[in-house]
């Protein structure tokens, strides 16, 4: 009984849009709904028929239900680029939301919700609220999704017009469907808002739990992902939930079991009792085993969080491996998961069997995975002392099928072996030594010349074996090279006869002389001092004895991992990283004052809300708190820890004006400032939340934070520590942050140094910020630096000295780009704040009608950055070209510029520092 | 967040789309792009399902000959993502006839764009089940509940049956004769050494139901599994039957299954969809009988010349037999020339598999064929790398044969008209992935 629909695909014939109009317009039903058909037909293939929108919506008005749905669908698709028009469909919408049939009244409202165009949002209200509360519980399932649509659209219409109350009421409906989407509503709400708008309850949970007995599949995830965030009061309480979520184990939906598993793991960190533990990890391994007979890309998903469950409960699947052998038609994706997994369950006890396996693979056909089976077998002899000769002696025999690939990884990992159980399985080396000339993979090369090099006095012609590399120094990597260097030393301090004597003049020579690699040329005048200096000393350094490694196969962060196994089932846990790191989006905090309507987070209503009046010059920029921050009680950082240079900023006052010096073109007249954009919402922070902003005064540079706690316990002993960054970002001083009580805020001015600790690589903005008190666990949250806090005084040029820097550099170091969206008016204007910001002006010209400006900056480290701004006056578009020795910055430059040339409309400026954080 | 979905794609193997639809404004319209520049035209397809690109995720299914790609840019769930696209697929299969592919989606945009509409609500799943969808979104069209024209059959409150609590049944329904057809359908998989010893080996089976029921019937299913079966014997205080019992380790049931009742009372009771559905999986890793022994030499004799010596041992009753078997023996890609002797079946050589394949259309059981083969290799210098022989593969096919040992003790059915019910049971069990190494 297939349909025919492709006809409506071939009229490709010339004077389409015409004929398509006329048909629209015909007089008979049928081919107005062909005509219809063909233009989403069109619509599908990606051709424009928006031309016919008044036509298509003319068809809008009828009985026949099919139609409706497909003009509905050309809405949805078209109206954002007709919004003036889309406004003639409302009528039909209001009066559709009317009808007798629950049908057509669920579908006016799901697409009504679906049409982003502002003009029709303010029509929607109405028909939702009697919606909300239809008799008809279909009605009334699809109008509580419209909630959360018309929440993302626009947050304060919701919150005015009391949706969100009505959306709470329906957690009570009979309706389990109902009640389901509007567990879903709420929660996708209250992740996108600051504000506690949706916790889960004692009794709440008891009536959720109830309807996840009638709910359908999809119902019980929505309900148990929300249910998950919700932590138990005791032992006894956490056992109860567990009860009625285990019985969800058995359900034919993946979905459904991973989000079981993920509610009964959250609630087993609260159990204490241990027969209660080992009962329900026995309940868990078998549906979890299930998983892995669903579809390849489920069975990836279910592996990837297997390997979450099994880091924190070792014991759930300790009995299973065998469920994890590859099957030979297994995709790659899954074989690569299970063997990461089969590392994890390996023990003494089952490690033989394993071993079988892994030399299986490791003779199969795809060289990825044969790799990874040879480096897992490595992997488990560090981890496994008492398994580590039979691995040994499975490597020595993959190494005698003489496969190049296998040869070079079993070297590498074999290295790994002599680490972790040095002067134990040297014995091998000889036949390590038989495949030294098939090695051409920088890593195995290297791999072999340390155990060269850390073996030297065993290896009879260790001194040959070396030689053969160094007449191909210069061509090696630079992995290759440093080792080159490291074992050459080696040979030279154990062996210190002429053949080594020589080799080492030679290697020295190469590795600072004939070199642009600074590490490598750094290393060598370290060995040329020393063993000039003192031989001996040089012997207790270098052939020192080495710690020794181990297993790295639970390499995950617990804090990290509690944060993954909190999102089971979800990208998180699939990509093994926070939901913050990939998700870009922006949370709606409400612009207007209501922070200060909810000064406790709570729904107390409007309270003093006046004394926190933005223009009063005494409120914190933003507070949700209701403690005064000038209050005595909490000292600034600044004052106890003072930085190295700068005098220490006073309280309030300069914070205050801090904002300003540094973001003047944000608001420069506004004295309460900017808010800081919220990096940890309180959601994430289990009821902390944290502001922060990089700032800059007086040549120092400052992490302003606000901390706020919205949770039920008192926080204190706030640490922070700073992950290594492209600029060496490191605060000067400990954290100062007193105890906070719940429903209380503090603010804190974190005095930072530049160049403490660099990360490698090309610059980023990226800034990586741990926090921890004692009570919860470490947040983790990711900040972006802006150069406009690095320009510095330094940056002033005068015009020769201009001149001259841009001609000494290359025309190599020149980058330019175009800011086609931006428009300056006035050129006093924008050179006012860029002088603000430390981009000095130098000289101007005119280039026709174009006006052409010549300005400097310079950051730390002496780079200096020299400007050319090209733009007409009052037309869009702007060009700025700069010449820096440093060009690998310039993205990040302009960056900063174009914040500065952004006109000052504080959300633009925010809107483009998201969309760049996007493209970083 | 269990948002599923932020955009889906259907894409055809070139990567032209044939349908989408946009559930959310997060992601951008032209994402799609994005998916065939880093993934389609890339080696990176089939490498990982999951896949960042720039600010969004992409979740693929190859099915048949098309793409289904779903787009987000949230922390969605990417269970619920495959599940869901898993579920639709069947569901469109249910509306045109069987075949999911380029052609048929094609055919059928208009319902595809309906459907989706209606089984997902801005990017979260709603109801999927093909029973109640088809009762107002059909073929030819949209039947409405409230219709004016007589000629439509009304369909009463269709819509308290999408959201209802047996959100998988219609009201109303009447069969003159009340039958319910069960399938247990076996899949073994078996993972066997060069050496004869099993590394792993556990079958998978499902519980296949077909049912043709009047009214809103309960049904209560009883197995001869070991839990069940002690359960019962406590609750009746009396000693359980002696017999064969078998442990589970693990069952999953259909959305219409009492997981609480199961839990407690350890009984299968549920009211059924109308037609044809899957009740239940079980998995069982104990006491498995394999019904076939595969015993294969193989040697290579010099670098041109290998023998092939395989015998095939049915172990299930000498009454019974087993259907479409087929053994697949892989042999080098170099191989030129073979000959064979079969003393059941017929062998031959299929050069695109790299596979000699020994197929048996009925196969009695307690036998033992065997199949010889002389398989010539032309000699090459370049493959200095010794073969890496892939394991044989095995399919089949046993009627009224369970490797679990389950079978169904009783089905009871309770409607409150009374009637009288007629139940079949039928057992297969077939080959899931049947390897042995050689």
């Amino acid at each position: 009984m297939s349909g025919h629909d492709s006809k409506y695909f071939s009229t490709t014939k010339k004077g389409e849009i015409p004929e398509l109009k006329e048909e629209l317009n015909s007089q008979y039903k049928d081919k107005r709904k062909d005509a219809v058909k063909k233009v989403i037909a069109a619509m599908t293939v990606g051709k424009d028929v928006s031309s016919l929108f008044t036509d298509v919506v003319n068809c809008m008005q009828t009985e026949n239900l099919e139609l409706k749905k497909l003009v509905y669908l050309y809405l949805i698709n078209y109206a954002k680029s007709q919004p003036d028009l889309a406004i003639l469909a409302v009528n039909t919408f209001v009066k559709d939301s009317q009808d007798p049939n629950p049908l057509i009244r669920a579908l006016a409202v799901r697409t009504m919700g679906c049409i982003r165009v502002d003009k029709i949002t303010e029509y929607l209200c109405d028909p939702l609220q009697r919606c909300l509360k239809d008799d008809d519980p279909y009605v009334r399932k699809t109008a509580s999704i419209c909630v959360a649509k018309l929440y993302d659209i626009n947050a304060e219409l919701v919150e005015d017009r009391g949706f969100l109350e009505s959306l709470k009421d329906l957690i009570s409906d009979n309706n389990p469907m109902v009640v389901a989407n509007a567990v879903a509503a709420l929660s996708e709400i209250q992740e996108n808002s600051s504000r506690p708008i949706f916790e889960v309850t004692s009794h709440t949970l008891s009536k959720l739990l109830t309807a996840l007995n009638e709910c359908t599949e999809w119902g019980q995830v929505f309900i148990l992902d929300a249910l998950s965030k919700y932590k138990a009061a005791d032992a006894r309480e956490a056992e109860s939930i567990v009860e009625r979520v285990t019985p969800r184990l058995q359900h034919a939906n993946c979905a459904v079991v991973l989000s079981a598993v993920k509610m009964i793991l959250q609630q087993m960190e609260l159990i204490t009792s241990t027969d209660v533990v080992r009962n329900l990890c026995k309940k868990m391994a078998p549906p979890l085993v299930t998983l892995l007979s669903a579809e390849p890309e489920i069975q990836y998903v279910a592996l990837r969080n297997i390997n979450l469950i099994v880091q924190r409960r070792p014991t759930i699947l300790a009995h299973e491996i065998k469920v994890f052998f590859c099957k030979y038609n297994d995709p790659i994706y899954v074989k690569m998961e299970k063997l990461e997994i089969m590392i994890k369950l390996a023990s003494d006890r089952n490690i033989d069997q394993v071993l079988l396996e892994f030399k299986e693979y490791a003779t199969e056909v795809d060289v990825d995975f044969v790799r990874k089976a040879v480096r897992a077998i490595g992997r488990c002899a560090i981890k496994l002392e008492r398994a580590a000769e039979r691995c040994i002696s499975v490597l020595l025999e993959l190494i005698k099928i003489k496969v190049n690939y296998v040869v070079q990884e079993a070297i590498i990992v074999i290295k790994d072996i002599f680490r972790r159980y040095p002067n134990t399985y040297e014995s091998i080396i000889a036949t390590l030594c038989e495949s030294l000339d098939t090695l051409d993979e920088p890593e195995a090369k290297a791999s072999m010349i340390w155990i060269i090099g850390e073996y030297a006095e065993r290896i009879d012609n260790a001194d040959e074996l070396l030689e053969s590399f160094l007449e191909s120094f210069p061509e090696e990597p630079a992995q290759v090279q440093l080792q080159l260097l490291t074992a050459t030393v080696k040979l030279f301090l154990k062996k210190p006869t002429e053949g080594p004597q020589q080799m080492i003049q030679v290697v020295l020579n190469n590795a600072t002389v004939e070199t642009d690699n600074p590490d490598l040329r750094d290393r060598a005048y370290i060995y040329w001092r020393l063993l000039s200096t003192d031989p001996e000393a040089a012997k207790d350094v270098v052939l020192a004895e080495k710690p020794v490694i181990s297993d790295d196969s639970n390499q995950l962060d617990p804090s990290l991992l509690d944060e993954l196994l909190a999102n089971i089932a979800t990208l998180s846990s699939v990509y093994h990283k926070p939901p913050d790191s990939f998700v870009t989006r922006v949370k709606t905090t409400p612009q207007r004052s209501e922070e200060e309507d909810y000064p406790d987070g709570s729904e107390a209503g409007y309270s003093e809300s006046s004394a926190h009046a933005p223009d009063s010059g005494a409120s914190p920029p933003t507070s949700s708190s209701s403690v005064p921050y000038a209050s005595p009680k909490h000292p600034a950082a600044t004052q106890v820890s003072p930085p190295p240079s700068a005098p220490a900023p006073d309280l309030l006052g300069d914070l205050i004006g801090l904002d300003n010096a540094i973001v003047p073109v944000d608001q420069p007249v506004e004295p309460a400032g900017p808010p800081l954009p919220v990096l940890l919402p309180a959601s994430t922070g289990q009821g902390l939340q944290i502001s922060a902003h990089l700032a800059r005064k007086d040549g120092q540079i400052f992490y302003s934070m606000l901390f706020e706690n919205n949770s039920q316990i008192p926080l204190d002993g706030f640490m922070i520590q700073f992950n290594k960054n492209s600029f060496g970002l490191a605060p000067a001083g400990p954290l100062q942050v007193p105890q906070l009580q719940p429903g209380t805020s503090a603010r804190t001015l974190l005095p930072m140094v530049l160049f403490q600790n660099m990360a490698p690589g090309p610059p980023n903005s990226l800034l990586q910020v741990a926090v921890k008190n004692n009570q919860q666990p470490v947040w983790y949250f990711s900040d972006k630096i802006s150069l406009l806090v690095l320009f510095s005084e330094d940056g002033k040029m005068e015009r020769a000295s201009f001149l001259e820097a841009w001609k000494s550099l290359p025309d190599s170091n020149e980058v330019s780009k175009e800011f086609p969206g931006i428009t300056v008016n006035s050129l006093e204007g924008i050179l006012d704040r860029l002088a603000a910001s430390k981009v000095f002006f130098i000289a101007k010209r005119k280039h026709a009608n174009q006006e052409v400006l010549y300005l400097s900056a310079q950051v730390p480290r002496g780079i200096t950055f020299l400007i050319e701004l090209t733009m007409v006056a009052g037309a869009p578009g702007v060009k700025c070209a700069i010449k820096t020795p440093s060009p690998e910055m310039a993205p990040l430059f302009f960056e900063a510029i174009e914040t500065l040339l952004r006109e000052k409309d504080d959300s633009e400026v925010h809107r483009v520092q998201t969309r760049i954080h996007e493209l970083l | 967040m269990p948002v599923a979905a932020s955009a889906i794609y259907f894409l055809n193997l070139r990567g032209d789309v044939l349908i989408n639809r946009l559930y959310r404004d997060d992601v951008g319209g032209n994402m799609v792009d994005a998916f065939r520049m880093h993934i389609m035209q890339t080696k990176e397809l089939g490498t990982c399902p999951v896949r960042q690109i720039g600010g969004c995720s992409f979740f693929y299914m190859r099915i048949s000959n098309v793409y289904i790609v779903i787009v987000v840019s949230s922390n969605a769930n990417v269970a619920c993502a495959f599940k869901f696209v898993v579920e639709a697929v069947a569901l469109f299969k249910s509306y045109f006839g069987g075949a999911f592919d380029e052609d048929a989606i094609r055919n059928n945009f208009v319902l595809i764009y309906e459907l989706l509409d209606e089984i997902m609500d801005f990017g979260y799943p709603q109801n999927l089940s093909p029973e109640i969808l088809k009762l107002y979104i059909t073929q030819e069209g949209v039947r409405s509940p409230f219709s004016s024209k007589p000629s439509d059959k009304p369909v009463p409150n269709a819509t308290l049956q999408v959201t209802g609590a047996v959100g998988w049944r219609r009201e109303g329904l009447v069969y003159k004769k009340n039958e319910v057809f069960l399938d247990i359908v076996e899949s073994v998989n078996l993972l066997m050494s060069s050496k004869g010893s099993v590394l792993r080996c556990d079958v998978t089976g499902k519980i296949l139901m077909k049912c043709f029921l009047s009214g809103m019937p309960d049904l209560k299913l009883g197995l001869n599994d070991k839990i069940g079966l002690e359960k019962e014997s406590q609750l009746k205080s009396r000693p359980a039957k002696s017999g064969k019992t078998i442990e589970l380790d693990d069952v999953t049931f259909h959305q219409c299954v009492n997981l609480t009742r199961f839990n407690s009372e350890k009984t299968v009771s549920f009211v059924p969809p109308d037609g044809e559905f899957e009740l239940m999986k079980y998995r069982i890793t104990e006491g498995v009988n394999l019904p076939f022994r595969v015993l294969p030499t193989i040697k290579e004799l010099g670098r041109t010349r290998m023998e092939v010596n395989v015998k095939v041992k049915s172990v299930f009753g000498a009454k019974m037999f087993a259907l479409g078997v087929v053994i697949k023996i892989p042999v080098p890609k170099q191989t030129a020339k073979t000959s064979f002797q079969v003393t059941s079946g017929r062998a031959k050589y299929n050069a695109a598999t790299d596979c000699l394949i020994w197929k048996i259309r009925k196969f009695p059981g307690q036998t033992e064929p065997t199949m010889s083969a002389e398989v010539e290799l032309i000699s090459t210098m370049a493959e200095k790398k010794s073969w890496t022989r892939p394991p044989i593969q095995m399919e089949f096919q046993v009627p009224m044969f369970t490797a679990s040992g389950l079978r169904v003790r009783f089905l009871k059915v309770w409607e409150k008209s009374g009637y009288n019910t007629v139940e079949w049971v039928r057992y297969i069990t077939k080959a899931g992935s049947y390897e042995i190494r050689c």
